[in-house]
């Protein structure tokens, strides 16, 4: 399986998302700095987590306008699977591959912890490893995760089952003690209509082994890899 | 002379030419912070009456904070050295060996007076400093520390300066990809008026590949890297001064803003030049900015440097050369290369989209030459510019010994689960979640010990090695015991690696005075160092990079003398490292170390008697090396289950956190004897350490501390999920953790 | 001894640009949040104040000042580009309104 990763100026998780890409899918992804022109052909295209261009003006705003998002707008048309962890999640909203909007956390803070995660569909190339229904844990780490969508957006979201992620209790109650950021409908992540391009606040790369707490994570890599490999 | 291109340097300058004096006043002289004695001494040095950009050069590297002169003459007696040491105090980090091919650099930092004043700004600019001066050595960060002093918690700006600290190192060091991972908080009436914000970096590098300041070579380009340089952090006093009296009506920042981003760009530029060989000489430009990172590398190197100011990239129009030599802007580098690898260097830093500009060259003079609108602004001989501090051997007189108090002079509790959960739901002791969560600890995917343990712990990139780090250091101690205290600052960073499992190698301190030329603020300043100093050599654990920051005080207040400890560890095999948290239920609790109910300044004393006082715990180094090293072999032959070093609020207290992490509760035997129990929970006696157990094993282990000379105390088992000590009832987790948990988010939100 | 200062002279450019530039137009946008947007620093600056013990105030939003010189000559001309600039970057027209002046 080939992947790529796109490193904007001040993408700081690009070398966590390629240390798990290669330890799950067994091969290193193509690091694609954010002003090339074009990917090369690959089967992922990772949008990772940090503070491109400093989070300045709007999280993700500036790196949605980089040469190298014409080229990554494109191919996710074409169908290549695109996954945008974080701030990568900004970047996909504010190019618009997915609807709505990334905004100050509930608390204005910013926020690193552990959460929990219900996997709402399993039938998915990012989740088939999962069960629908399965409640994971996995780590946030950002201040602009408040997810916000028009009502129209949130019903189409909810209708056509592309909500990926909610923030949920230990027994799997969306509820607002668990939503973390204050994301409507406590929402994690979200798929674009064709449900390739997946962008979610929390990091599954963060948790892909014991010594680094736990293992949640591996299956979205290792769903990816079933699915593309 | 071909690498002349003819556009702005076709001047010829004499390297003899002097510059304009500046018309000196008494005012003047004392607007630079100079005294009457240093100002005779630097007319001597250079034979005329300065330039005003000579003399703000002097003055800057004079002041305490280049100079160290009052406190020089003291560290020079610190232990420096040892087999890991392979740099050690004097560049812009410490660096130490970790096998294979791979060194830490890392250093500790204090940013106290720029947080009082803009907490967000100063807290962050300091977190980017720390981080230069790692990674100006050639380390990419791979962990941040902080050691936080702030006021009482009912202080009114209390709550602002901790949300504003808190934010600013959240800030830069979130946006860095640096994970945050650990440090520690107090709050104390004596720091109202002057918080401590203390940020420590640690990086990793090759050790083939660490860069020095030292500018060896004459003919080589210097050149400027990062940011633009705009008035920041130019001193206010000094902008007083006369020559700038046409321009008052522009209010110049004092306060520095850090832009984070433009440090990303920097660190990744800075390391892949690096990779190359371009680079003979770099150094951050933190404090006193171009004035102090010439000067000292061009005597580190034995050269003269010459720079021509025009070049300088500037964010503001018409900036002198007063003002740019001693600029404190944020995020910039001066470097030297091998001749010709200009080209390349530039394109890399163009890549990154940062300045790269040659601003002058290294020369046999001798002498620092600052040319600006094609006139000679400064002329100075370098080392004796370097050399030259003044240093003084300020009077002082030692803090008298105080008075030892006995386990039953404080009033003794008759509930010791309720003290204990009134300790732990208080300021000292509360949970730091607050803190730390605010800060990405996890970013870089290594952090294999997250904040709340003993000590953090990241793994060292691709290996299965863990680097331990942990800040700490017990100010009331410092203020009651200036040496009992300076040893246990050391001694408890110790403990705390040693409870991960890591073998401690060196320390860095950050040294948080009062003003020194009061004799009892010196005594203090004095008996702590000679404690450090006394620690550091018995448990071999050198001081490899620090600083010192005084005149910590307000209207003669003084702070509490504050050193704060930053030591480093290595695990070998992160498979092994132990933490805080209890595993499993039915396990043996064994505590190590004598318990005789030392309350004299202890958080229990001051909980029952309103205030802290006598002597605080006298720490024997030879038994704290006896008993740490033996915790840490077993703890490498995977002997223990949860081990937790035993310091502030005592026994229990330390046990009440391992239960809490763990979220097992325990059933404690009440071996107090003739100690009152309080005393004996709360007391705070060193060389301590509790450990769990697995059954199977608790007798042969109890043997193994007999056979050793060690004393060793079975406490209790592991079960339920309560606290319960016989005799003294229980306490139920969920209801300690509550509390535990809301003190900081109802103080701060 | 003389000797002569080796130049890059890479930083005389933006000198030159500066000179160069004749700016005829100041532009002034201001970005804030759609109504119905919650935005939770402007919740806690309404709670700061009330702290601060400022009655009476309500409903506080915060947005976001850009200024920049233009080199345009014609106003509308100037107008239709701010207006591209807030619709491809300065604003994300999800969530937030803009307006723009022009002096």
């Amino acid at each position: 399986m080939r992947s790529s990763v796109i490193v904007f100026p001040a993408s700081n998780c690009d070398r966590d998302a390629s240390v798990a890409l290669e330890q799950i899918t067994g091969s290193k992804p193509s690091m694609i700095w954010h002003a090339e022109s074009s990917v090369p052909e690959t089967d992922l295209i990772v949008l990772p987590g940090g503070f491109s261009f400093g989070d300045y003006l709007r999280s993700g705003a500036m790196a949605a306008q980089s040469p190298i998002m014409k080229d990554v707008i494109a191919k996710a048309k074409a169908g290549v699977p695109v996954l945008g962890i974080c701030n990568g999640f900004q970047v996909l909203v504010e190019s618009e591959l997915l609807p709505g909007a990334l905004m100050r956390n509930r608390d204005i803070k910013f926020l690193c912890k552990d959460v929990q995660l219900k996997v709402e569909r399993g039938d998915t190339i990012f989740t088939s490893k999962y069960n629908q229904g399965e409640i994971i844990t996995i780590p946030i780490a950002h201040h602009d995760g408040n997810y916000f969508a028009s009502d129209e957006t949130l019903k189409e979201l909810e209708g056509e089952g592309r909500v990926a992620f909610r923030y949920v209790d230990r027994d799997g109650a969306a509820t607002s003690e668990a939503n973390p950021n204050g994301s409507l409908n406590n929402i994690a992540g979200i798929y674009n209509k064709d449900m390739k391009v997946l962008g979610l606040m929390p990091h599954p790369e963060r948790l892909i082994s014991q010594e680094l707490g736990g293992t949640d994570g591996l299956g979205l890599f290792e769903s990816l890899v079933e699915a593309l490999a | 002379m071909s690498e002349m291109n003819g556009m702005s340097d076709t001047t010829i300058i004499s390297e003899t030419e002097i510059p304009e004096p500046v018309a000196i006043t008494a005012e003047l002289i004392a607007e630079h912070g100079l005294s009457d004695d240093e100002y005779k001494h630097l007319l001597e040095i250079i034979g005329r009456e300065p330039s005003s950009t000579e003399l703000g050069i002097f003055s800057v590297m004079w002041s305490e904070h280049c100079s160290y002169k009052s406190s020089r003459y003291h560290l020079k007696k610190l232990p420096v050295d040892g087999p890991q040491v392979i740099q050690g105090p004097g560049e812009n980090a410490g660096v130490v060996d970790l096998g294979d091919g791979q060194a830490a650099i890392f250093k500790m930092e204090s940013h106290n007076h720029p947080s009082y004043i803009e907490p967000f700004q100063g807290a962050a600019t300091g977190v980017g400093g720390i981080m230069r001066d790692v990674f100006t050595m050639g380390a990419r960060p791979v962990a941040n520390l902080n050691a936080l002093r702030f006021g009482a918690p009912d202080h009114p700006k209390t709550s602002h300066l901790v949300n504003g600290v808190v934010a600013g190192i959240a800030a830069y060091g979130n946006c860095m990809g640096v994970p945050t991972v650990g440090g520690e908080t107090n709050f104390d009436k004596r720091y109202d008026q002057n918080i401590l914000v203390n940020a420590m970096c640690i990086g990793l590098a090759d050790t083939d590949k660490i860069f020095y300041s030292a500018a060896k070579g004459v003919g080589l380009p210097v050149v400027y890297v990062g940011s633009k340089t705009g008035r920041d952090g130019i001193h206010g006093a000094t902008m007083a001064s006369a020559e700038f009296d046409e321009q008052t009506d522009e209010k110049r920042p004092t306060v520095q803003v850090g832009d984070p981003f433009a440090e990303k760009l920097l660190l990744e530029a800075c390391l892949e030049l690096m990779s190359s060989d371009a680079i003979i000489a770099i150094q951050d430009m933190g404090a006193a900015g171009l004035t102090s990172s010439s000067v000292e590398m061009a005597d580190k190197g034995g050269v003269g440097f010459t720079m021509n100011l025009d070049h300088v990239p500037q964010r503001e129009t018409g900036m002198t050369a007063y003002e740019m030599m001693l600029s404190e802007s944020q995020e910039r580098m001066l470097m030297v290369l091998k001749p010709g690898s200009e080209a390349s260097a530039k394109a890399i830093f163009d890549k990154w989209d940062l300045d790269f500009a040659v601003v002058g060259k290294t020369t046999d003079t001798g002498r620092l030459i600052v040319h600006h609108n094609g006139v000679v602004e400064a002329n100075l001989p370098v080392a004796t510019l370097a050399d030259s501090a003044p240093e003084y051997q300020r009077p002082f007189v030692k803090t008298p010994k105080p008075n030892f108090v006995a386990p039953s002079d404080v009033p003794a509790t008759d509930d010791v689960l309720a003290t204990l959960k009134t300790l732990m739901s208080g300021p000292h002791l509360c949970s730091r979640r607050w803190i730390y969560e605010q800060y990405d600890h996890m970013v870089m995917g290594d952090t294999v010990q997250r904040p709340g343990g003993d000590a953090a712990v990241v793994r060292v990139h691709g290996t299965n090695k863990g680097l331990a780090a942990a800040t700490d250091v017990t100010p009331r101690y410092c203020y009651a015991d200036p040496y009992e205290g300076g040893k246990q600052a050391v001694v408890e960073t110790w403990r705390n690696l040693t409870a991960v499992g890591a073998s401690p190698l060196a320390i860095t301190n950050c040294l948080n005075f009062g003003n020194p030329t009061r004799e009892e603020i010196m005594g203090q300043f004095v008996g702590c160092l000679e404690g450090m100093g006394d620690a550091c050599r018995a448990l071999d654990y050198p001081i490899v990079s620090g600083n010192v920051s005084l005149y910590n005080e307000t209207n003669g207040i003084g702070i509490p003398p504050t050193p704060a400890i930053g030591g480093i560890g290595l695990i070998d095999d992160i498979s092994t490292q132990a933490t805080v948290a209890l595993q499993n239920e039915g396990d043996v609790l064994i505590v190590i170390g004598e318990t005789t109910g030392h309350v004299g300044q202890s958080l229990y004393q001051e909980l029952q008697s309103g205030d802290f006082n006598g002597a605080p715990p006298a720490v024997d180094l030879e038994l704290e090396r006896r008993h740490g090293d033996m915790v840490r072999s077993l703890i490498v032959d995977e002997r223990l289950q949860a081990v937790h070093d035993t310091s502030d609020g005592g026994l229990l207290v330390a046990v009440a956190e391992m239960c809490l992490a763990g979220k097992i509760g325990v059933q404690l035997d009440d071996i107090s004897g003739i100690v009152p129990a309080g005393s004996f929970w709360f007391g705070e006696d060193q060389a301590r350490y509790v450990i769990s157990v697995e059954p199977s094993d608790s007798e042969a282990l109890l043997a193994d501390f007999v056979n050793k000379g060690i004393p060793a105390y079975q406490i209790g088992i592991t079960s339920g999920k309560e606290i319960s000590i016989d005799g003294h009832g229980s306490l139920p987790l969920e209801q300690l953790s509550a509390e535990f948990e809301a003190y900081l988010p109802n103080l701060l939100a | 001894m003389v000797s002569v200062l080796k130049s890059e002279a890479i930083y005389s450019y933006s000198f030159y640009q500066r000179l160069k530039k004749d700016t005829k137009m100041k532009a002034r946008i201001t970005v804030t949040l759609k109504t119905g947007v919650l935005d939770p620093q402007g919740k806690a600056i309404e709670h700061a104040l009330e702290g601060l013990g400022f009655a009476g105030v309500d409903e506080v939003r915060q947005g976001k000042l850009i200024e920049l010189d233009l080199n345009d000559t014609d106003k509308d001309a100037a107008m239709t580009r701010v207006t591209e600039m807030c619709e491809k970057l300065l604003a994300n027209t999800v969530i937030e309104n803009y307006s723009i002046e022009l002096e």
